[in-house]
């Protein structure tokens, strides 16, 4: 027996302050009953205009900015704008500030990989998970202020090198550090991943198909979660990620179909441990260098144009930069990972629960500073 | 293919319309006719040799004479990356939408139109995307003022 179940349709506004949309971000739903027949995302609330900034400072002031726009990857952001001046300008650095960078790149990935899996637990109503992620975020955080003097922002990438060496006995630390953690991975897929619940909810949800994927440029986890094997590091390797022994996680729809909530969740779980190798492979070949010895004394580089991406904890992240051989960039645009993956939004979260509408945003794990720039 | 191969195989398919290319620089591109501009995209999309299914930038530059429109594309089989530029007049700039071919790029032309002012023809919800709807100018042109205030509230 067909029943017809459509009746009136009403919007719903969620946000732009609501604890699930992970900063100011507007979603417009129309709602059918408990079905959200159409999920419109307002964004911009955040926009500060980065890309019009910079275009008023000089090429080492810029770094700051990055770091602004992904605050929870900040040490990732940096780091594919000075690999792109570099590349610009012709810039080798040395073994150890590739190691270093290496280092403190993977961590940032853990450290916002756990932000990631904390903050949804939270969303879908598991708070524990929460406050473990936290925890261990925190020691991480640690080692950023030790090394940069800050916990967030770090400005620690500089053009040609690093703003200084780590202190001696960081390395053995850090180590200390992932000795400890690897196992507590496993805890968290006891406590989280592998719970009845967050199952129930997450897997058979918000399903991304690979072809949806590709075409809305979707990166990074989200995109391997619908079980598309890329990842930047591997295809394009920067900083010598070519000699690094890792796996790319991808999603397998353990639990239903592949590219489900569930999948791009545990696709972050599984890629906190590669990271632990690459952390463990980086420390190994430090060798003692001058970690300022590539940074010029005047930033000039040359007229010309180029484009560089790296993967970042959200996805790629592209920088297309134009010189026009003074000492300020005359164009940064920058391809932001979040920004992409938020235009699949409405596809994806069409026909949904509402309920389920927090679940799909929070595997997307957006982070509003990189959308609206 | 490698960028020669590319811009190769674009002026071999599309003559004059692809005006200029640079396979040598370090990102390599090709300039486009803007009124080819959806033919070429779909082309590159398509054709077996490049498959370009992922459009990885699509963005403006303002060059004081001239607005140009920036694609790169990249193809997640054959992992080769290509540039293509469209060059518009200031005034009145407008270029087809290749939101069939990609649909990422719904957005990434809604905030091109919101920065530069570049209105792109057949898109299916043309409106501004990081700034509000009533906000006046196109703030990554060379020339833009910034504004005193909006809506009575200081800038």
């Amino acid at each position: 027996m067909e029943v017809d179940y459509s009746g009136d349709i009403m919007t719903l506004n969620m946000g732009p302050q609501h604890p699930s949309t992970h900063g100011v971000l507007r979603l417009e739903l129309k709602t059918d009953g408990e079905i959200v027949a159409d999920a419109v995302p307002h964004i911009g609330y955040l926009h500060r205009c980065f890309e019009k900034h910079v275009e008023n400072v000089d090429y080492a002031g810029v770094v700051p900015f990055t770091d602004r726009m992904d605050y929870c990857a900040a040490m990732n952001m940096e780091l594919g704008y000075v690999l792109t001046v570099e590349k610009l300008m012709g810039i080798e650095v040395n073994n150890r500030v590739r190691c270093l960078r290496i280092i403190m790149a993977e961590l940032s990935r853990i450290a916002s990989h756990l932000i990631a899996a904390g903050t949804y637990g939270n969303d879908i109503g598991s708070f524990t998970p929460f406050l473990w992620c936290f925890r261990d975020r925190e020691t991480i955080l640690d080692f950023f202020e030790e090394t940069s003097g800050a916990r967030l922002l770090y400005n620690y990438n500089w053009i040609g090198g690093l703003m200084h060496d780590i202190k001696p006995g960081l390395e053995e630390k850090i180590i200390e550090f992932i000795d400890y953690f690897e196992p507590e991975v496993d805890n968290l897929n006891r406590l989280l991943s592998d719970n009845f619940i967050f199952i129930k909810r997450t897997a058979g949800v918000g399903i991304l198909s690979p072809e949806q994927a590709v075409s809305y440029g979707v990166t990074g986890p989200n995109l391997r979660g619908s079980g598309v094997k890329f990842d930047v590091r591997r295809e394009e390797p920067y900083l010598g990620y070519e000699d690094y022994e890792f796996d790319i996680p991808v999603g397998l729809g353990e639990h239903g179909p592949v590219g489900s909530c569930w999948d791009r969740y545990m696709v972050r779980i599984r890629e906190v441990k590669e990271s632990c190798k690459i952390v463990r492979q980086a420390v190994a070949r430090l060798t003692p260098g001058d970690v300022r010895e590539a940074v010029p004394k005047r930033i000039k580089p040359p007229a010309g144009e180029v484009y560089m991406r790296t993967e970042c904890p959200r996805g790629e992240l592209g920088y297309l930069l134009v010189s026009d051989g003074s000492l300020k960039p005359y164009r940064l645009k920058v391809k932001s990972p979040c920004f992409t993956v938020m235009s699949a939004f409405r596809e994806v979260s069409r026909g949904a629960m509402i309920a389920d509408v927090v679940s799909i945003l929070g595997s997307f794990d957006i982070v509003l500073g990189e959308i609206d720039r | 293919m490698n960028p020669q191969e590319i811009a190769a195989l674009l002026s071999e398919k599309f003559g004059q319309r692809i005006p200029e290319s640079d396979a040598d620089a370090l990102n390599p591109w090709s300039a486009v006719d803007p009124s080819s501009i959806l033919d070429v995209c779909r082309f590159m999309r398509s054709d077996g040799r490049l498959e370009m299914d992922h459009l990885e930038l699509l963005g403006g530059v303002d060059y004081k004479d001239r607005i140009e429109v920036v694609y790169v594309v990249y193809s997640m089989k054959h992992h080769h990356r290509y540039t293509l530029k469209c060059r518009l007049p200031r005034e009145e700039p407008h270029l087809s939408t290749v939101e069939s071919v990609w649909k990422v790029a719904n957005w990434h032309e809604r905030e091109t139109y919101d920065m530069f002012g570049v209105l792109f023809d057949g898109h299916s919800d043309m409106r501004r995307i990081l700034c509000p709807d009533d906000w006046e100018g196109y703030p990554l042109r060379k020339d833009y003022k910034t504004p005193d205030s909006y809506r009575g509230m200081p800038v």
